[in-house]
Formats: C-alpha cells, sequence, structure tokens
C-alpha cells in the first residue's frame, strides 16, 4: 500500500520497515514469492539418462502440486481450528507439504527448462496446468472431521508412495521422498490418532467423522490409477505406479477404521472424462477457488517487491 | 557437524568458525554446528560457499540462517558469500551434538532420544504415544506426557511434567 510506505520513510518505529532493514537483502525479494535468492544445489541435478525431461517435469508437478493444493486448505484452518494445538499442528503439516512442493516445482520448472521457477509455477499456472489429485483441492467447509479423513487418507497415500521412491533416480525427487517419509510418518500418526478419537468417541464426533470417510471416499480410486507420464517413468525407474500402493494403504486404514470402529466405506470412485483426471490437468470446480485465494495476490500486483 | 572443508586451509578454517559461531534463529542456545545442519564451508579465491541442509522441508528458519551466515562473513572480511542447500541425506536428529543436546536440556528443551538408522520397509504406524521416558527438563521428573506432537516450532512437539505441572518443549526424533 502506498499509504503505508509513505508514511514509513518518515517512521522509524514502522515494524514494516524495521523488519524490511534487519533482513537487508542485495535484491529485493518478489512480495509474494519465497523472497529470497534460493540456491538449492540438488536442483540443478542433470536429468537422468534415458529419462524424457518433458515426463520428468510433469511427473514432478503431480508430487509437488498435491503437496501445494493440499497444504494451502490445510492453512485455511489457521485462526479456525477447534484449539490452538491443533491449528499449530495442522499449520506445521501444511508447512512441511509446502517445503516438499517449493523443491518439486522448482525442479520441475528447472527441467521444463521454460524459465519458470516454483513462484511463477505456483503462483500464475492456470488451473488445467495443475496435476494433483482431486483429493487434495476437496473443500473440507471448516469440519475438522473432514479435514482428520482428508488428511488420513492423504498422508498414508503419500507416506506411502514417498517411501518407494527413496530409490528414484531422480536425485531431487529421491532427496525429497527421504526428508517427506520423515514429515509424512508423523502428519499420518496425528490423522491416524485423531480418528480413533473421533471414530471412538461421543456418537456425534462418531457419525461426523464417517461422514466425513463417506465423503472423501469417492476420491480414493484416483490415488491409485496409473497415468500414462507414471507408467512410461516407472520403465525408467524414475516413478512409482501408484497401483503397487494399494495393497499396503489399505492395510494402514483398515486398521486405524477398525480401531475407530469406523465402516469402510464403499462408495464407488468418482468416474474420470474420458479416461482423464486430475494427473491430466481435469479438476473438480473445487480447485478454481483454491487457485482464487493462492494466486489473486501474485495476479494483482505483478512483480511486486518489498 | 562440518563433513568437509576445502580450499586454501587458513581461509577455510577462519570462515568455518566464523560460520561455526552463527546461532539457530529458532533455538538460539545452539550454534547451527552444534544443530548439525552445516555441510560444508569452501573457500576459493575469496569466495565462500556454504552448504547447509533443512531440518524440515519447510523450515522457515532456513532463510534467516542464509541471512546471518551472509552478514557474519561479511563483516568478517568475506564479502562473497554463497550460501547453499542440499536436502540429501536428510537430517537427522542423531546429528546434533552432545554439546547442542545439553545445551538444549540446559534451556528447558528436552533434547531428543537418538533414532538411528531407519529400518527398510512400510513406515509402521504407532496409534498410540510412544511410551518412552521424556523427562522434564526444569524438575527432571520422568512423569511427563505428550500435549501435542507439533510445537511452536516445526523441531519440536509440546509437552506437560505432571510432577511440576511445567509444559515444555521436546525436540522429537526424526
Amino acid at each position: 500500500m502506498s499509504g503505508h510506505a509513505t508514511q514509513g520513510d518518515h517512521d522509524a518505529t514502522n515494524a514494516y520497515r524495521s523488519l524490511a532493514d534487519s533482513i537487508s537483502h542485495d535484491d529485493p525479494g518478489w512480495a509474494f514469492g519465497t523472497g529470497v535468492e534460493d540456491v538449492q544445489a540438488e536442483i540443478t541435478s542433470p536429468v537422468p539418462d534415458g529419462v524424457d525431461p518433458a515426463e520428468l517435469a510433469e511427473y514432478c508437478l503431480m508430487l509437488g502440486d498435491d503437496a501445494l493444493i493440499c497444504s494451502q486448505r490445510l492453512a485455511e484452518w489457521v485462526s479456525n481450528a477447534p484449539e490452538l494445538e491443533e491449528e499449530v499442528a495442522l499449520a506445521n503439516i501444511a508447512l512441511d507439504l509446502l517445503g516438499q512442493a517449493r523443491v518439486l516445482l522448482a525442479r520441475a520448472g528447472h527441467v521444463e527448462g521454460a524459465g519458470r521457477d516454483e513462484d511463477a509455477l505456483a503462483y500464475l499456472r492456470p488451473e488445467p496446468g495443475f496435476r494433483n489429485v482431486a483429493l487434495a483441492e476437496l473443500p473440507d467447509g471448516l469440519d475438522f472431521g473432514r479435514a482428520i479423513a482428508r488428511l488420513l487418507v492423504f498422508s498414508a497415500w503419500r507416506l506411502a508412495l514417498l517411501n518407494r521412491l527413496l530409490d528414484s533416480r531422480d536425485p531431487v525427487v529421491a532427496a525429497v521422498a527421504a526428508k517427506g517419509v520423515k514429515e509424512l510418518a508423523y502428519h499420518r500418526d496425528y490423522a491416524a490418532r485423531w480418528t480413533l478419537r473421533l471414530g471412538d468417541g461421543t456418537a456425534e464426533s462418531h457419525r461426523r467423522v464417517q461422514a466425513a470417510l463417506d465423503a472423501v471416499w469417492p476420491h480414493v480410486g484416483e490415488l491409485f490409477r496409473t497415468s500414462d507420464v507414471e507408467r512410461a517413468l516407472v520403465e525408467a525407474g524414475v516413478a512409482v505406479d501408484p497401483a503397487e500402493l494399494r495393497g499396503e494403504v489399505d492395510e494402514v486404514l483398515d486398521e486405524v477404521l477398525a480401531r475407530a470402529t469406523l465402516t469402510r466405506p464403499t462408495a464407488p470412485p468418482a468416474g474420470t472424462i474420458g479416461g482423464r483426471g486430475g494427473r491430466e490437468g481435469l479438476h473438480t470446480e473445487h480447485l478454481g477457488h483454491v487457485l482464487a485465494e493462492l494466486q489473486s495476490l501474485a495476479r494483482q500486483h505483478p512483480g511486486a517487491t518489498w | 557437524m562440518v563433513t568437509g572443508v576445502t580450499g586454501p586451509v587458513g581461509g577455510a578454517l577462519a570462515a568455518r568458525e566464523v560460520v561455526a559461531t552463527v546461532v539457530d534463529p529458532e533455538m538460539p542456545m545452539l550454534t547451527l554446528d552444534d544443530l548439525g545442519v552445516v555441510r560444508s564451508v569452501d573457500v576459493e579465491g575469496g569466495a565462500v560457499t556454504v552448504t547447509i541442509t533443512p531440518t524440515y522441508s519447510g523450515c522457515p528458519a532456513i532463510e534467516a540462517m542464509r541471512d546471518d551466515i551472509r552478514a557474519r562473513l561479511s563483516e568478517a572480511g568475506y564479502p562473497r558469500v554463497e550460501v547453499r542447500t542440499v536436502l540429501s541425506p536428510a537430517w537427522s536428529t542423531d546429528w546434533i551434538s552432545a554439546t547442542g543436546l545439553r545445551k538444549l536440556a540446559e534451556h528447558g528443551i528436552a533434547p531428543p532420544d537418538r533414532v538411528g538408522p531407519r529400518p527398510t520397509g512400510p513406515v509402521p504406524l504407532t496409534l498410540t504415544a510412544p511410551s518412552t521416558v521424556v523427562r522434564c527438563p526444569r524438575c527432571g521428573s520422568p512423569a511427563t506426557e505428550e500435549l501435542s506432537r507439533f510445537g511452536p516450532t516445526a523441531c519440536t512437539a509440546l509437552r506437560r511434567c505432571t510432577a511440576c505441572r511445567e509444559p515444555f518443549e521436546h525436540v522429537k526424533g526424526i
């Protein structure tokens, strides 16, 4: 805001001014981006032999967008959670996922070679360019049961996925997986314990978390559907075939649901459109709302610095 | 834990000593060295390259660390500084030095247990809080309980001592 800036020039006590002074960069940061020059040593690693750069970029977007969009949904709980501890927990989980997303998007941009950095990919990409699964973008309407049900499924699936990506031939995917496994283990435990408390709690908490599971369940099938890009990269030793994760994830979910006295929903999976879904850039109407909030400031003030 | 120091011995060691004094912005009782996030300090022709690793993927402190390293090296006469971050191998709380563990306890933060190498295969689910004893850093009582696994910083959980009733932070093992 120009008014603030003018006042700040004359007011040594202006908090924003002193903040800017204290970090005194040679180069001002983009107001809506990460704000600092970030030299990530691994991101510039060469594309492994025999791997198609366009496919690798696409795969990094898939893994990165799942994390980015889920992180944005979790961040909606900041100032809205039922207790401060849960707000801090959800924000912490969102931050871990955002960190994973930043590296993966930066890798996607580098491999793509079209001059887009992590910020351009996050803030300026149109909706059909996103490659996340629908589960990440679903609204939870600030219903804590919905947040927990989605996080349980998402973290159980992503943990199984990253755990098998530890040996990916892409060094960035492997490095994100190695850090992510440790983080996701905490996320999954958090969601699982809350599922137990809610499912095996009062009649009302049981009813609501069961309804939440029923609501997210149609989007579970997509998590295990193999896209063409993934299929090609499995061959190349970069990706994991998500279909292979099903048994492991089901085992975890069944154990949690049984302990929580909840019923595994039987709803059929939401369909695809001509075989295409989130991995091909076809999204539910909810992603547009997520992106409107995520991108609006950056789009209204292109290139703004502070 | 610095794993590699290269370049002219005097310059690199001097620069390394400067980096070693930079403190963690969120747990300022620890230096970056105590925390085990400094991978290497290289000096070549007056330019310093410092390689650090984040504790958690989204750790917001990494940017403050980078600024502080630049500022301290600049004060010490190294104007050309590049701070690089590497993710692999992933940081572990096992890399916190013995001095670091002691300083945490002295400042009322329960240090992490040793994690050791991670077993291969699926990650086991833990549906109840692990029964490992975390002693209260204030009164030493083993009777403490976990309030939340996610505390005020990415690396800490929040606990409470049932003997002295004080809440405290615990650096959770990863």
